[in-house]
């Protein structure tokens, strides 16, 4: 259970004034179980990149495989890539329209067709698995808080019951708090589902506490990929394009160029709070 | 005279149930005394709904107090024979860059604010000039809107408050639908406007990175101030921070937790280069 | 899909079209206009085409650009074209199958009227691609300004459409948006019945509804937030002066118009049934 992409191109109104390659020659891999973080900034292609996995978009070149299945043959079903493929758009309460909670989540299955008990049944787990209490499932999706909007939203996808699991910077515009709930619960589900993850996101800081492997993105092209450490070795590039890595990451780059023995890959607070101590260990008291 | 001042300000509101009836009040604001001077960069912490858009929108006359008192520049917001002065001299930037612009072409949208004010056509036209050259985005004068970056769209907004020649800005979450790149764009057009042009700045916002060279921090939560201080006082305090819902710059967090687990670092690190050379010293 | 929709698009140039008074622009597209419904010959509309590329020619505008702006009403065309060709019943017969006949008369208007459609859209959208939104509002606020004193709220209305015009772009690109993500999550917009599918549309229309309010409110704070109190006490950045050029321009027009009548009296003669 893979999804696999062979030189993708993407060219956005093809033929007029306003021709723009969206993303070029991208290939990858994505396996099953992977929690993968796509990082890049406004405008790299990383929302483009991510429609063409359920096929909303179609490449202007390039193949692209679902279970080794090519989907551009023709006579694939697109309706059965959709339901493999779930796909949380940025600002996804935006897109809540039912008179609560409970029926908008079942929207998406409903559409799979199956039956409204089912729908239900489903509706329930997905909104327990993105952390959203019962007493909610009543309420009209707008008397919802900003989080707790972006919860049912999720849920509507995950009640769909998808292998994969893309969302687009699904932190954006939350608190500190909230953000950081949002992508604990994730990550949560991530170990609970075992579904494959693609988290995009434009920090670094986010990312690098969760996923196994970043790809980064710049001007349509796959500029990186790897897992963060290896991604972050490259941070005076990266910081070229605006996308500073981990603050610790420079700390620790820092301190080693001082000479206090450390190593330089840390990537989380955590990780750097170890590596410190071990490398200063005559300081502690 | 103070830039800003409250006293005792109150602001509340009827809370509804499911079926529209009145079930109390909500206060978003409690009891808050502000005093801030002209010339100051103050930053206004807080997570969602602790009451801070609703404090900024006070600056600006949106809002009036349900209870107490505000002055922005000697002129209580509450007298409506102020709303004119008081909006002209605190002008407001919003969070969503899309829906504060109002003209298709960049130079009309910041004419929009002078016009509005009845200043001379000849003086419009060098207003504009000046606030588009004072936020960098002078070359851009004749494109849409609806082209530019979100950094750039604020940018424009930015200018278009600038141009009403305020003597106070506040921003309410400028950065927060921003990537990292329009976020540090919006920051420093702030900072070089505070610096050269001398307005005092309110910056309201939840990223902690864009406090650390404010003059002076207040943090909200539940409508009410629960701290204020320096950047350093304030980062100092990380536990009870998080109490509020709010985090530190990681750099902190790493001083934090490093202290916790005995080096002894000192408290309030707001710098990376901060933290090197600490823990170089301590070596 | 959507962003092919060229019409009332502005498209940025300097020419001397671009330069004209909204006002000027506005009111020669309706003389032009009303010009297209007067004339019924040939060597009208050859007059009225001569104009039309002139103007093209002057505005800069490629003409693909144009073409384009005729997508959106091809449909209308068609129908119009249609009805024309066989339900006009009197004239000579030309052609007959069954109860379709084609007269000759039925010909002549399906041809003038697919002429007169085409030129007009072509005209409008010069005036619109050679014109800002703002200018225009403005153009139309100047023009009905006399209306003001029956009470007429000109301002109030030209602020609205300018408005409009700013978020139409915007509105669209959400409407996209909303759209991919209801696609994502399984909904059908294109199978089904009529009821049906305007059932389906129920997920696109009260996201998009809900986003539309929630950006008027906003934009209503941000316009009090800079002081706006309606039309009173306004100045303008960009007054509306007529310049030389306007002149010239209103001159242009009445010769056009001067040559449209006289071509109707003089050069009335037909080509073939034309």
């Amino acid at each position: 259970m893979s999804i696999k992409l062979e030189h993708i191109n993407y060219i956005y109104s093809e033929g007029t004034a306003y021709e723009k390659a969206a993303i070029k020659d991208i290939c990858l891999e994505i396996k099953e179980g992977e929690f993968i973080g796509i990082i890049g900034h406004t405008g790299s292609g990383k929302s483009t990149l991510i429609q063409h996995l359920n096929g909303i978009l179609k490449a202007t070149s390039g193949e692209l495989y679902c279970n080794g299945k090519n989907i551009y043959e023709e006579g694939y079903p697109m309706k059965e890539l959709r339901n493999y493929v779930g796909l949380v758009f940025q600002y996804p309460e935006h897109q809540l329209f039912e008179v609560d909670v409970m029926k908008d989540v079942c929207f998406g299955p409903k559409n799979q067709g199956i039956s409204p008990e089912e729908c239900e049944k489903r509706a329930r787990e997905a909104l327990e698995l993105v952390g959203l209490k019962e007493k909610y499932y009543t309420r009209s999706p707008f008397d919802l808080s900003g989080g707790q909007k972006r919860r049912a939203a999720i849920a509507g996808v995950l009640a769909m019951h998808p292998q994969v699991l893309v969302l687009d910077e699904p932190t954006a515009g939350l608190d500190p708090k909230g953000r950081d709930d949002i992508l604990e619960q994730i990550s949560m589900l991530h170990k609970r589902t075992n579904m494959t993850v693609i988290l995009v996101s434009h920090s670094m800081e986010d990312i690098a506490k969760y996923v196994d492997r970043i790809i980064v993105m710049n001007k349509g092209e796959v500029m990186y990929e790897g897992k963060p450490k290896e991604v972050f070795r490259h941070y005076k590039e990266l910081e070229k394009i605006g996308l500073a890595a981990p603050q610790v990451t420079y700390v620790m780059k820092e301190l080693k160029e001082k000479g206090i023995p450390v190593s330089d890959d840390a990537t989380t607070v955590e990780e750097a709070v170890e590596e410190i101590l071990r490398g200063m260990k005559g300081a502690v008291k | 005279m103070e830039m800003i001042r409250t006293e005792n300000l109150v602001y509340e509101y009827e809370k509804h149930d499911d079926e529209g009836n009145v079930v109390g009040m909500q206060r978003a604001i409690d009891d808050v005394g502000l005093h801030i001077k002209p010339g100051q960069f103050i930053a206004i912490l807080g997570h969602n709904g602790s009451g801070k858009s609703t404090l900024a929108k006070h600056m600006n006359a949106i809002l009036v107090p349900t209870g107490g008192t505000m002055w922005v520049d000697g002129k209580d917001t509450k007298k409506e024979e102020n709303l004119w002065d008081v909006r002209q001299s605190a002008g407001m930037v919003f969070q969503n860059p899309d829906n504060q612009i109002i003209a298709t072409v960049v130079e009309e949208d910041v004419g929009f604010g002078p016009e509005n004010l009845g200043v001379p056509t000849e003086e419009i036209w060098e207003r504009v000039e000046e606030s588009l050259k004072s936020v960098g985005m002078l070359e851009y004068r004749h494109r849409s809107p609806n082209k530019l970056s979100g950094g750039q769209k604020q940018r424009v907004a930015i200018a278009g408050v600038v141009a009403m020649h305020p003597k106070c800005i506040v921003l309410d979450e400028p950065t927060a639908m921003l990537d990292p790149n329009g976020r540090k764009d919006v920051l420093r057009t702030v900072h070089r406007l505070h610096e050269q042009e001398h307005v005092t700045v309110i910056l309201i916002t939840h990223y902690m990175e864009e406090v650390v060279d404010a003059d002076h921090v207040i943090v909200m939560d539940h409508g009410k101030i629960v701290m204020q201080g320096t950047p350093r006082e304030i980062f100092s305090k990380v536990e009870t921070l998080k109490e509020y819902r709010l985090d530190v710059p990681q750099v902190t967090m790493l001083a934090h937790e490093l202290k916790k687990r005995g080096l002894p670092i000192k408290d309030g690190i707001l710098r990376r280069e901060e933290l090197v050379e600490e823990l170089c010293r301590l070596n | 899909m959507i962003r092919d929709i060229t019409i009332g698009q502005y498209y940025p140039a300097n020419s001397i079209i671009h330069r004209l008074d909204p006002r000027v622009k506005i009111v020669c597209t309706l003389i032009y206009m009303i010009s297209l419904f007067v004339i019924n010959n040939v060597c009208g509309y050859a007059l009225a085409l001569l104009f039309l590329v002139f103007v093209i020619k002057a505005s800069g505008v490629p003409f693909k650009f144009i073409v384009k702006g005729l997508k959106p009403i091809v449909v209308l065309l068609l129908i119009t074209v249609l009805f024309n060709l066989f339900l006009t019943g009197t004239g000579t017969i030309l052609f007959q199958a069954g109860f379709l006949k084609i007269t000759d008369q039925g010909l002549r208007t399906a041809v003038f009227m697919a002429v007169r459609l085409v030129f007009l859209i072509m005209g409008a959208s010069i005036m619109t691609f050679t014109t800002t939104p703002n200018a225009l509002t403005d153009g139309i606020e100047k023009l009905l300004h006399p209306l003001n004193k029956i009470k007429v709220p000109v301002h109030e209305v030209a602020m609205m459409m300018s408005i409009a015009l700013r978020f139409i772009p915007i509105l669209l690109e959400e409407t996209d948006k909303i759209m991919k993500a209801q696609i994502a999550r399984g909904a059908d917009f294109e199978s089904g019945n009529i009821i049906q599918r305007a059932k389906s549309m129920i997920p696109i229309l009260v996201p998009l509804f809900v986003s539309a309010f929630r950006r008027a409110n906003d934009l209503a704070l941000a316009m009090e937030a800079r002081c706006y109190r309606g039309g009173e006490g306004r100045t303008k950045m960009k007054p509306l002066l007529y310049k030389n050029r306007d002149y010239m321009a209103y001159a242009g027009m009445i010769l056009y118009t001067i040559a449209v009548v006289i071509v109707g009296r003089v050069l009335s003669f037909h080509v073939w049934i034309f």
